[in-house]
C-alpha cells in the first residue's frame, strides 16, 4: 500500500496543477460577486477547461471529451478542490449525469445538440425528477405529457430543482400513460428551460437559504425528437441518471463540512459543569472520537474506491456509504455542539461566536443533506438488496395501474376495480 | 494512490481461508464453551507448520518475514473463521513484543517456538478493574525476579510464555517469564469468551528477563498500538462472519407470510452493520499502511481503527442475536459465540472508552499543535 501517484499520474497531476494555478486565477469570484456573476464565471471556467482538454472525463472525443482513465478525473477534482473556484459543482449535473444518460439511451442527434455545448459550459442542466407528491417513490410522479402530433404537452410541478433559474436544459421525467403500472407509464425528455410555460420559483429551505427551486410546467410543448428512449421506457433511463448521481455525490458534498475543528475550538473555551474545559469532559471526548472514526472511515473508503478505479475496477455499493455516514454525523454533532454552548447555543450570531455559528449552519443544512441524492432509507434498501442479497420488499402498487393508486397525501387509494 | 493489499497478499489470504475452512471455527469455539477443549490445538499446529503464525516473524527466527500488512490480513482471516486459537495473545502481542523489545538473543530464544506454534504467549497487564493506566501498575522487578498479581490474562492458562508489565526502579517496562517457573501461580477465571479463557496469575519472585528496548509507558503504548491494528482486522473479520450469518437467516426465515429479510426494519439494521464494517475496514487498511510504513499518523490511525472495529463488531454481534429472535438467545445456538467474542475483543487491549480518549487526545494535539 502507498499514497503515491504512479509516474503517469504524477505527471498528469503536475500539469493539472499548473493549469489550475495559472488559468484558474481568473475564475475566483470576488467576495461581493452576485450569484449571476458567479454562474457566469463557472461557465467560462468550464470553457477554459474544455479548451485545455480537461473537460468531459470518460466522455467521447467526438464531443470534446477525454476518454480514458477515471483516475485522471479524480486527480483533476482533487486539485480543483484546492482552489476557491466559482461554483464548479453546477457543471457536474451536465457532464456527470445528463451526458452519460444521453450517451447510453439517446440518439446521435441528441449528443450533437447538447454534447459539446455542455462540455464547454454554454449549456447548464437541471434535473426535473422529484415532485411534491413523489420523492423516494420517484416512479409515482404525476406530471403528465400528452401526445399532440409530433410534440408533447406537459403539465405538472417539479421540486428540489437545483439551479433551475440559470439552467438552459432540464432532464424531465413525465407520465405518458396513467393506465399502466407506475414504472411502465413514464417517458424521459430533454426540456429547453426557455420554453413558454416554464415558471421557476425559488424554494426557501428551513435554514433560510434558497438553494433549490420549484418548477411549474403549464402547457409546455416539447418536440418528440427530444424524447430519450422509447415511450414508457423512462425508468431504465432514469436509473442511469440516478446511478451517476450517486457516483457524483459519493466523493464530495458534505465531506467539506467537517465540524471537528470548530467543535474543538468551541470546547476549548467552554466550561463544563465542574468548571473545567469541555475538552476534558469524557462525554465530549468519546463523541469526538467516534465522529472522527466515521469521517476517517469515509475518507479511507474514498481512497479504496480510487484504488479500485486505478486498477481498472468500478466502485461498488460502498460509494453510497460516504453520504449517508457524513450527513447523519453532521446532524448529530451539530446538535451536540449547540448543546455544548448551553443556553448560549440558542443564539445565532456569526459575530458573537463564529465556531458556534459554523456548527449551527451544520444543524440547518444536515436535514437537507440527508435527503439529497436520495434519502438514506432508500440508500439502505439498496445496500440490503444489492449487496447483502436480501429479498425485495413486497410492493403493493407494483402491478396496479397508476390511476388506481393513492399517492402523496391522498388519504385513501381508489379501488382497483 | 493504492489503499488496498497487493494481489499476492490477497492470494495468500485466500489460501489461508481455504485452510481454515477445514477447521470449523464455531465448532472449536463451542468446544471451549462446553469446556471440552481450551482451544483447537490441531489447527494451531497446522497454522504453525504452514507458516501463518510466523507471517511477520523474521526468517532467521523461523518466520516467513512477510511484513505487518500480511500479519493484518492473516488476523482478518482468523477472526472471520471464529476459531478458538490464541492468535491475538501469542502472535499479535507476545511475538510482536519480543520482536520490538527483545535482544537478538531473546528473539532467537523465543520467536522460533512462537512461530511454529510449539509455544504460546500471553500478555499479563491489568492488575485491577478500570482503565489501563501507569498508576494502576504495581508489579515490580528486581534482581532478575518479578513479583505481583495480574488478572484477566487472556489465554493465560494455556500460555507457555508470559509478557508482563511491571516496574523496575519505579520505571515501567516489559518482562518475559516462562509459565513453568516455580514462582508462577495460575488460577483459571471464568471468561466472557471461553475461547480465550482468562487467568489470574500470581508471580512470587518469578524468574524474569527484561525486554529492554521498549521502555516506559510510551513503549507499552507502542506495543498496544501495533496490537490494536492487527486485532482490528480480527474484529472486522468476525463482524463479516456475523453479518453473513444474519443475512443468511433473514433470507430463509419466514414470518407474517414473508421472508423477514424483506422487511425494511431488518434491511436497515443489516445495512447499518454493513456501513459500520466498511468504515472499520477502511480505517484498518489505512492503519495497516501506517504500521508498515511506520508513519507519524500511526497512533491516531491505530486508535481510530480500534474504535471503529470495536463499534462494528459489537453492533454486528448484538444485532445478530436480535435478527434471530428467540432462537438466538439459546445456549445451543451459535449467536452468543459472536456476542462473547465481540465483548472480549472490546476490552482485551483496554476498553472502547480508553481508545476513544486516545483518539481525542491525538486530535487535540494535532489541532492545537501542543501535546497533551
Amino acid at each position: 500500500m502507498d499514497f503515491e501517484d504512479t509516474e503517469a499520474e504524477a505527471a498528469f497531476r503536475a500539469a493539472v496543477r499548473a493549469f489550475i494555478r495559472g488559468a484558474g486565477a481568473n475564475f475566483v469570484p470576488a467576495p461581493n460577486a452576485t450569484e449571476a456573476e458567479i454562474v457566469g464565471l463557472a461557465r467560462r471556467w468550464q470553457a477554459a477547461r474544455a479548451d485545455a482538454g480537461y473537460a468531459g472525463f470518460g466522455l467521447p472525443e467526438s464531443i470534446g471529451g477525454r476518454p480514458g482513465s477515471m483516475m485522471e478525473e479524480i486527480i483533476f477534482l482533487q486539485e480543483q478542490r484546492q482552489h476557491p473556484l466559482a461554483m464548479v459543482e453546477i457543471m457536474t449535473l451536465g457532464t456527470g449525469m445528463a451526458l452519460p444518460t444521453i450517451i447510453a439511451h439517446g440518439r446521435p442527434d441528441h449528443l450533437e445538440l447538447v454534447g459539446r455545448s455542455t462540455l464547454r459550459g454554454d449549456v447548464v442542466w437541471c434535473q426535473l425528477f422529484s415532485e411534491p407528491g413523489a420523492g423516494s417513490d420517484l416512479a409515482g410522479i404525476s406530471t403528465s405529457a400528452v401526445a399532440d402530433g409530433d410534440r408533447w404537452i406537459v403539465n405538472g410541478q417539479k421540486v428540489w430543482t437545483s439551479g433551475a433559474y440559470y439552467a438552459d436544459w432540464g432532464l424531465l421525467l413525465a407520465r405518458t400513460d396513467a393506465s399502466v403500472p407506475k414504472h411502465k407509464g413514464l417517458t424521459y425528455f430533454l426540456l429547453d428551460m426557455r420554453s413558454p410555460g416554464v415558471l421557476v420559483r425559488p424554494l426557501k429551505q428551513l435554514g433560510g437559504r434558497s438553494e433549490f427551486n420549484e418548477v411549474f410546467l403549464t402547457d409546455v410543448s416539447i418536440p418528440d425528437r427530444l424524447r430519450i428512449g422509447s415511450v414508457g421506457a423512462a425508468w431504465t433511463v432514469a436509473m442511469t441518471t440516478l446511478s451517476n448521481e450517486r457516483l457524483a455525490l459519493s466523493g464530495d458534498a458534505a465531506v467539506s463540512r467537517n465540524l471537528l475543528a470548530p467543535l474543538l475550538r468551541l470546547a476549548a473555551r467552554t466550561p463544563s459543569l465542574d468548571g473545567r474545559s469541555l475538552l476534558e469532559d469524557s462525554a465530549f471526548r468519546e463523541r469526538l472520537a467516534s465522529y472522527h472514526a466515521a469521517v476517517a472511515g469515509v475518507e479511507h473508503i474514498a481512497a479504496r474506491i480510487s484504488t479500485a478505479i486505478a486498477r481498472g475496477g468500478n466502485p461498488g455499493a460502498e460509494a453510497t456509504i460516504g453520504k449517508m455516514t457524513l450527513t447523519r454525523w453532521l446532524q448529530s454533532m451539530a446538535t451536540f455542539g449547540i448543546e455544548l454552548a448551553g443556553v448560549a447555543g440558542a443564539v445565532v450570531d456569526p459575530d458573537a461566536d463564529p465556531d458556534l455559528y459554523e456548527v449551527q449552519q451544520g444543524f440547518f443544512l444536515a436535514p437537507g443533506y440527508r435527503m439529497g441524492g436520495g434519502t438514506e432509507e432508500i440508500g439502505k434498501n439498496i445496500i440490503a438488496e444489492r449487496v447483502l442479497g436480501l429479498p425485495p420488499d413486497i410492493r403493493v402498487d407494483k402491478d396496479v395501474p397508476f390511476n388506481h393508486i393513492g399517492r402523496g397525501n391522498t388519504a385513501e387509494p381508489r379501488s382497483p376495480r | 494512490m493504492n489503499l488496498d493489499f497487493s494481489e499476492d497478499q490477497k492470494a495468500a489470504a485466500d489460501e489461508l481461508r481455504r485452510v481454515l475452512a477445514d477447521y470449523p471455527g464455531l465448532k472449536s469455539s463451542r468446544a471451549a464453551l462446553e469446556s471440552r477443549a481450551a482451544f483447537d490445538r490441531t489447527l494451531w499446529q497446522r497454522l504453525g507448520e504452514l507458516g501463518w503464525l510466523g507471517a511477520a516473524i523474521p526468517r532467521q527466527h523461523g518466520g516467513q518475514e512477510l511484513g505487518l500488512e500480511m500479519l493484518c490480513l492473516v488476523a482478518g482471516e482468523i477472526g472471520r473463521s471464529m476459531a478458538a486459537v490464541p492468535f491475538g495473545s501469542s502472535i499479535l502481542i507476545a511475538a510482536e513484543a519480543v520482536k520490538m523489545a527483545g535482544t537478538q538473543g531473546q528473539q532467537r530464544a523465543y520467536l522460533p517456538a512462537l512461530a511454529s506454534g510449539k509455544s504460546i504467549g500471553a500478555f499479563a497487564v491489568a492488575e485491577s478493574a478500570g482503565a489501563l493506566a501507569p498508576q494502576s501498575m504495581r508489579a515490580s522487578f528486581d534482581g532478575g525476579r518479578l513479583t505481583g498479581t495480574k488478572i484477566a490474562v487472556s489465554d493465560g492458562m494455556i500460555a507457555d510464555l508470559l509478557i508482563v508489565l511491571a516496574r523496575r526502579a519505579g520505571e515501567l517496562g516489559l518482562f518475559v517469564i516462562e509459565s513453568s517457573d516455580a514462582g508462577v501461580h495460575r488460577e483459571a477465571q471464568v471468561g466472557i469468551d471461553p475461547s480465550h479463557a482468562p487467568a489470574k496469575i500470581r508471580f512470587e519472585a518469578a524468574r524474569a528477563e527484561p525486554l529492554s528496548a521498549l521502555a516506559g509507558w510510551e513503549g507499552v503504548r507502542r506495543l498496544l498500538d501495533r496490537a490494536a491494528v492487527a486485532v482490528a482486522f480480527e474484529q472486522v473479520g468476525a463482524a463479516d462472519a456475523a453479518l453473513e450469518m444474519a443475512a443468511e437467516y433473514a433470507k430463509t426465515r419466514r414470518a407474517f407470510g414473508r421472508l423477514i429479510g424483506s422487511f425494511q426494519v431488518v434491511k436497515h439494521k443489516l445495512a447499518d452493520i454493513f456501513i459500520a464494517i466498511e468504515l472499520a475496514r477502511a480505517n484498518g487498511f489505512y492503519a495497516a499502511w501506517a504500521l508498515q510504513a511506520n508513519d507519524a499518523s500511526l497512533s491516531l490511525a491505530a486508535a481510530t481503527a480500534r474504535v471503529s472495529a470495536t463499534e462494528a463488531l459489537e453492533r454486528a454481534a448484538r444485532e445478530l442475536i436480535q435478527v434471530h429472535g428467540g432462537i438466538g438467545v439459546t445456549w445451543e445456538h451459535d449467536c452468543h459465540l459472536f456476542y462473547r467474542r465481540a465483548q472480549h475483543f472490546g476490552v482485551m487491549l483496554g476498553s472502547l472508552r480508553e481508545w476513544q480518549d486516545r483518539v481525542a487526545a491525538q486530535l487535540q494535539s494535532a489541532n492545537s499543535g501542543t501535546r497533551r
